[in-house]
């Protein structure tokens, strides 16, 4: 079979909150699909085995490393990127945080801590740092040494509940 | 990666007759992360990818007082741990399902996948083993079960025919004052590969003084999972002591044959056995007593 044409299949995903169709091979994941098919290049390809979180995007709203789905998977699926985090020019709170709080140098990780960390406070909102360490410890990044993702996260996560009081 | 053709399935009969007739170049898909990373790095060819998620027996969690835990074998990580009834009654499971990679991992990634990958360091077989489980396998003939602690043969090899696939993992429902542990040695934290893992299970006498019956089961010290039955009769009627824990850890030392490696020798993992056996003896005891089942 190697060597023959393989069929590319059509996809249906809610991207971002908006349908898109697309053609891909099977073997494609969906990290390659969404940077160089869809144009979407947030997610970062980082080692493309699963062990550094730069790829990390929600799907269905649980969070995965899209170098390890394949694109022909998420047929009506949704697929939420960093692409979708901020409205319009306002950024999202995380973002904000991780700006105020310097949590980047030089940035390729960011996405995947934004995404990691989107879907830590979507299901707990007032994490403590302990869980916010563990839960990010699948996020590698070799430039801030975490301490200010961390802080960051954090704070957003005050923030939050501030937010949800008032 | 190379190319491959990509077939969703809805039972397990369409899954077998694929497989059948790929006579071998074919691979089930449940979460993807160890078949995706091996066919990226060229560990692995195939001709095409069986993705099994859309057979609904095959993704089912469910408990029942009179048959035990039914997990479908493409369950994924977080599924098993974010249910609560799970998380009570089967601690030991969780304890090793949780220490699968981290949260993006468990997203994906699912308990029959790490038994079907069998490696001798995955973490969720010594729990599965010390909880007595059996393995549903599907395939062209009638269904048939196998006790976990015989489904792996080797390093990445199983009991499963060309033409089979694992269906579903059936945990016994517990019995009173009984509960589980699933502890283990690595470098790091979070997101490594054990050095050493151990599971154990215990059931306690009404007054949680004396041990009813214990098991113990090894990862990364043998070239399968390793349970330890020598240990059912050292801990059986004995009362719960450092002198009986201590009994259980040599007898768990002296079946393990462990071998040296990147990740540590094998007289250091022979030790480290000891001390994690009596961990993780002494955590599952300690749940038993709290009622936590």
């Amino acid at each position: 079979m190697i060597g023959t044409q393989i069929r590319k299949h059509v996809v249906t995903a809610t991207v971002n909150g908006n349908q898109v169709d697309f053609l891909c091979e099977p073997r494609q994941s969906l990290l390659e699909v969404l940077r160089d098919v869809l144009g979407l290049t947030g997610a970062k390809e980082g080692c493309n085995n699963g062990n550094c979180g730069a790829c990390n995007v929600l799907l269905d709203g649980v969070l995965v490393n899209s170098c390890l789905v394949l694109a022909v998977e998420v047929d009506g699926c949704r697929v939420d990127t960093v692409e979708g985090l901020a409205q319009g020019s306002t950024l999202h709170p995380l973002q904000q945080k991780f700006l105020e709080h310097a949590a980047l140098q030089c940035g390729i990780c960011t996405p995947g801590f934004l995404m990691a960390a989107k879907a830590l406070l979507d299901r707990n909102p007032d994490p403590t740092e302990a869980e916010v360490r563990y839960w990010l410890a699948g996020n590698l990044c070799r430039c801030t040494g975490y301490d200010k993702i961390v802080r960051a996260v954090l704070d957003a996560a005050d923030a939050g509940e501030a937010s949800s009081v008032a | 990666m190379q190319p491959f053709e990509y077939s969703r399935v809805d039972t397990i009969e369409q899954a077998s007759a694929l497989l059948q007739q790929a006579q071998g170049r074919a691979r089930i898909l449940a979460g993807g992360t160890d078949l995706l990373v091996a066919l990226r790095e060229r560990r692995m060819t195939t001709d095409l990818v069986i993705d099994v998620k859309s057979i609904s027996e095959l993704t089912a969690l469910h408990y029942d007082a009179e048959t035990g835990l039914h997990i479908g074998a493409a369950t994924p990580c977080w599924r098993i741990y974010g249910d609560p009834q799970v998380s009570t009654l089967f601690p030991g499971l969780v304890d090793a399902v949780r220490q699968i990679g981290g949260v993006q991992i468990h997203g994906r990634a699912s308990l029959g996948g790490n038994l079907c990958n069998a490696s001798p360091a995955a973490d969720s077989i010594p729990a599965l083993i010390v909880h007595g489980t059996q393995a549903e396998i599907g395939g062209p003939a009638e269904r048939r079960m196998v006790p976990v602690e015989q489904f792996c043969t080797g390093p990445g090899r199983t009991v499963l025919k060309p033409e089979e696939l694992l269906v579903a993992l059936h945990l016994p429902p517990p019995p009173v004052h009984s509960s589980g542990a699933y502890v283990r040695f690595t470098p790091r934290n979070e997101m490594d590969i054990s050095v050493v893992g151990v599971a154990a299970w215990v059931q306690l006498d009404d007054a949680g003084s004396h041990f009813v019956s214990g098991r113990v089961a090894l990862a990364a010290v043998a070239p399968t999972p390793l349970p330890v039955p020598e240990v059912e009769s050292c801990l059986a009627g004995q009362q719960v002591s450092d002198g009986t824990f201590v009994k259980a850890a040599v007898v768990a030392q002296e079946a393990a044959r462990p071998i040296t490696d990147m990740r540590g020798t094998a007289d250091y993992r022979r030790e480290i056995v000891g001390v994690l056996v009596r961990r993780a003896l002494e955590m599952a005891v300690e749940r038993a007593r709290r009622g936590a089942k």
